[in-house]
């Protein structure tokens, strides 16, 4: 069985932003996220705990992707929303940074 | 209006003040997130998917210009545009910024406004008839009443730390427009054969994942008795609520477990206890100087026909459907009481840009509408409008993109954040809504249709009122995918019944067909006159599973 692929997720405190886990940093998109695999998942969740205590992120956890052409997708619809924005206002959240002409 | 007195002033202020000092300490490490949770949702601060939420108290649904344009300020400098009007009667914003929620309270407390209890166990914002005061069969208008316990239970120690949330809504009128019997508690204000006003009271009715409708527990509690009798209700509930397991910790499941009968007679124990001290007994001065803040504007003595109004009417075919379909009789000659519908086809059903609610502050004030109500349905009011003045405003809703003719028709859709926004739902309930509407955009159609109300819920919490709904929609998650329950026969008003499911869910596409299918069983086999949910009620669910499953 394949192991399980996950990202770790938060939101910045301070405003509430979506954020990413990235080898120790925080991101704001998933495309750029890091890729976590059984340890990797469980060590990141640990630096996690320190991003809370230092008052960075509130409540982080972990979510199952699938990578697809090296394109992550996640399994759960919450996440793909999360990740994007509302899909009734394409001009809100992180969409609406990456418009498409 | 109500104004605030010094005291309510003070003590909003009070609470900005402290929830900015909550959020410094909060930033500076002073207090953690499991310290600091609890205080923020005290001040309606929730974190849903995409960022904080902030839920914004609108008691009995009342707004003045003097607010809408508040309203709309933050819409534009904290948020992004726009805010959410909830079946609660309250708003949301959808995009604050933590650092900035402070300023935002101190902008609302300067229009007497703010966020306290929207949120937690406690007895939230009190919901009124949303027609209060214009209609023409009320026996007197419920925000009195509704004020005076919005102002018994604000912040009343005994009542802070409740088994579970607590709503509460007022009617004074024979047609419910406030969904009462699916509240924790109710208040029907009566008049008597011999012309005395009391209350009848309702407990234990509710929605989420055990949907109940409510038992009446007092028959016709005189006025001055009603504090000590809520407080009854409250104490049993307090005392005897399930607090081990929060799916079993609204009253409705005490009220079911007690049975009606015990739960009247441990209201009546408490009761008797309380009027004796005499503590709560409702003075009818203070009553009256309630009273005033809610007497009716002085309605001129106006001919009930407006030539202005029918002339337009005779003119303008958009005009007439609209006056048609969104007006309802005013209890003064001459008026009209105006729904102004926040669910334009295709759109997202409560939402209302910073330019619409200034744009309605604007026609609040030009034409000395005194205020604006927002209903449980997710619309708006104009409660008290000249019909010669009718042809002007609709011009006016036309530009804002206000004027959608729909109101009560299968295109006013309720559907709650779902998962676009919320942190609690299985799956999106606007888009599904929006599809709706989408079919069911042809206005002649609509009309044909007549009566039906749709509610959607992305989750079994039912902030859409699916339960309710004559077609209820309910969004689950399987396996990761949306999926949607349809349920008929549900009513939130006078007649209330719960919504029964048809069978098997449908996905997101599905689901659109099935509901035009139930639509077009009614179609086939009403009666003259039938209404869609009686028609249901006649027929029960068969002929209409037949049909959509069929095929499935």
């Amino acid at each position: 069985m394949a192991k399980s692929l996950q990202i770790l997720t938060a939101n910045r405190l301070r405003d509430g932003e979506v954020l990413y886990w990235r080898q120790g940093e925080w991101v704001g998109t998933l495309g750029d996220a890091e890729v976590l695999a059984g340890d990797a998942a469980a060590a990141a969740l640990m630096g996690a705990d320190a991003a809370v205590r230092a008052r960075l992120v509130v409540n982080p956890y972990l979510f199952d992707v699938r990578l697809d052409s090296g394109h992550i997708h996640p399994i759960k619809e919450r996440e793909i929303i999360r990740a994007t924005g509302p899909t009734v206002r394409r001009d809100l959240g992180k969409q609406a940074d990456h418009v498409q002409v | 209006m109500y104004r605030y007195d010094e005291f309510d002033a003070r003590f909003v202020a009070e609470r900005v003040a402290q929830f900015r000092y909550q959020v410094e300490r909060r930033l500076s490490g002073e207090l953690t997130e499991d310290e600091f949770k609890p205080l923020r949702l005290m001040n309606g601060l929730y974190l849903q998917l995409h960022a904080y939420m902030l839920r914004v108290a609108v008691p009995y649904g009342t707004l003045s210009a003097r607010q809408m344009r508040m309203l709309a300020h933050i819409a534009r400098k904290y948020d992004k545009g726009y805010g959410h009007f909830t079946t609660r009667q309250n708003i949301q914003f959808n995009w604050p910024k933590l650092v900035d929620v402070p300023d935002i309270l101190a902008d609302l407390a300067r229009v007497e406004m703010h966020a306290i209890q929207t949120s937690g166990n406690c007895i939230r914002n009190v919901t009124a008839d949303h027609f209060a005061g214009a209609v023409v069969d009320e026996v007197e208008d419920p925000r009195i009443l509704a004020e005076i316990v919005r102002q018994w239970s604000t912040l009343h120690p005994e009542f802070s730390y409740l088994p579970r949330k607590f709503k509460i809504a007022v009617s004074g009128a024979a047609e419910d427009r406030a969904a009462l019997q699916f509240h924790d508690v109710a208040i029907q204000i009566l008049r008597s054969a011999t012309g005395e006003i009391g209350y009848r009271v309702y407990a234990g009715g509710g929605m989420g994942r055990t949907p109940y409708i409510a038992h009446v527990v007092g028959d016709f509690v005189a006025k001055a008795d009603i504090l000590a009798f809520l407080e009854a209700v409250m104490r049993v509930y307090n005392q005897s609520g399930r607090r081990d397991n929060m799916y079993k910790s609204r009253i409705k499941i005490l009220v079911n477990a007690l049975g009606p009968d015990e739960m009247r007679r441990q209201i009546a124990r408490e009761f008797d206890e309380i009027r004796r001290a005499g503590t709560l007994a409702v003075d009818a001065r203070e009553i009256g100087r309630i009273a005033a803040y809610f007497a009716p504007p002085d309605f001129e003595h106006l001919d009930s026909n407006s030539p202005n109004y029918e002339s337009a009417r005779r003119h303008d075919t958009d005009f007439r459907a609209w006056s048609d379909i969104n007006l309802a009789p005013h209890r003064s000659p001459g008026y009209a009481i105006a729904t102004i519908s926040l669910k334009p086809i295709g759109g997202v059903a409560g939402d209302a840009s910073d330019v619409q609610l200034d744009g309605l502050a604007d026609v609040i004030d030009e034409f000395g509408l005194h205020e604006i109500r927002v209903s449980h349905e997710q619309n708006l009011v104009l409660p008290h409008v000249r019909k010669q003045d009718l042809p002007a405003i609709f011009t006016r809703l036309v530009a804002l993109g206000l004027a959608t003719p729909n109101a009560g028709l299968v295109t006013d859709i309720i559907a709650c954040p779902g998962l676009d926004y919320c942190d609690l739902a299985n799956a999106r309930s606007i888009p599904i809504a929006q599809r709706i509407s989408e079919r069911f955009a042809d206005l002649d159609r609509q009309r044909d249709i007549g009566e039906l109300k749709i509610k959607i819920s992305g989750c079994i919490n039912a902030c859409g009122h699916h339960h309710a709904g004559h077609i209820g929609i309910l969004g689950v998650d399987k396996k990761g995918v949306e999926y949607y329950q349809l349920m008929l026969g549900g009513s939130g008003a006078e007649d209330a019944s719960i919504a029964e499911i048809l069978g098997p869910a449908f996905d997101e596409h599905e689901i659109i067909n099935a509901v035009e299918q139930v639509v077009e069983v009614y179609l086939d086999r009403r009666e003259a006159g039938e209404r869609f949910l009686d028609t249901v009620r006649r027929l029960g669910p068969e002929p209409f599973k037949e049909r959509v499953y069929a095929s499935h």
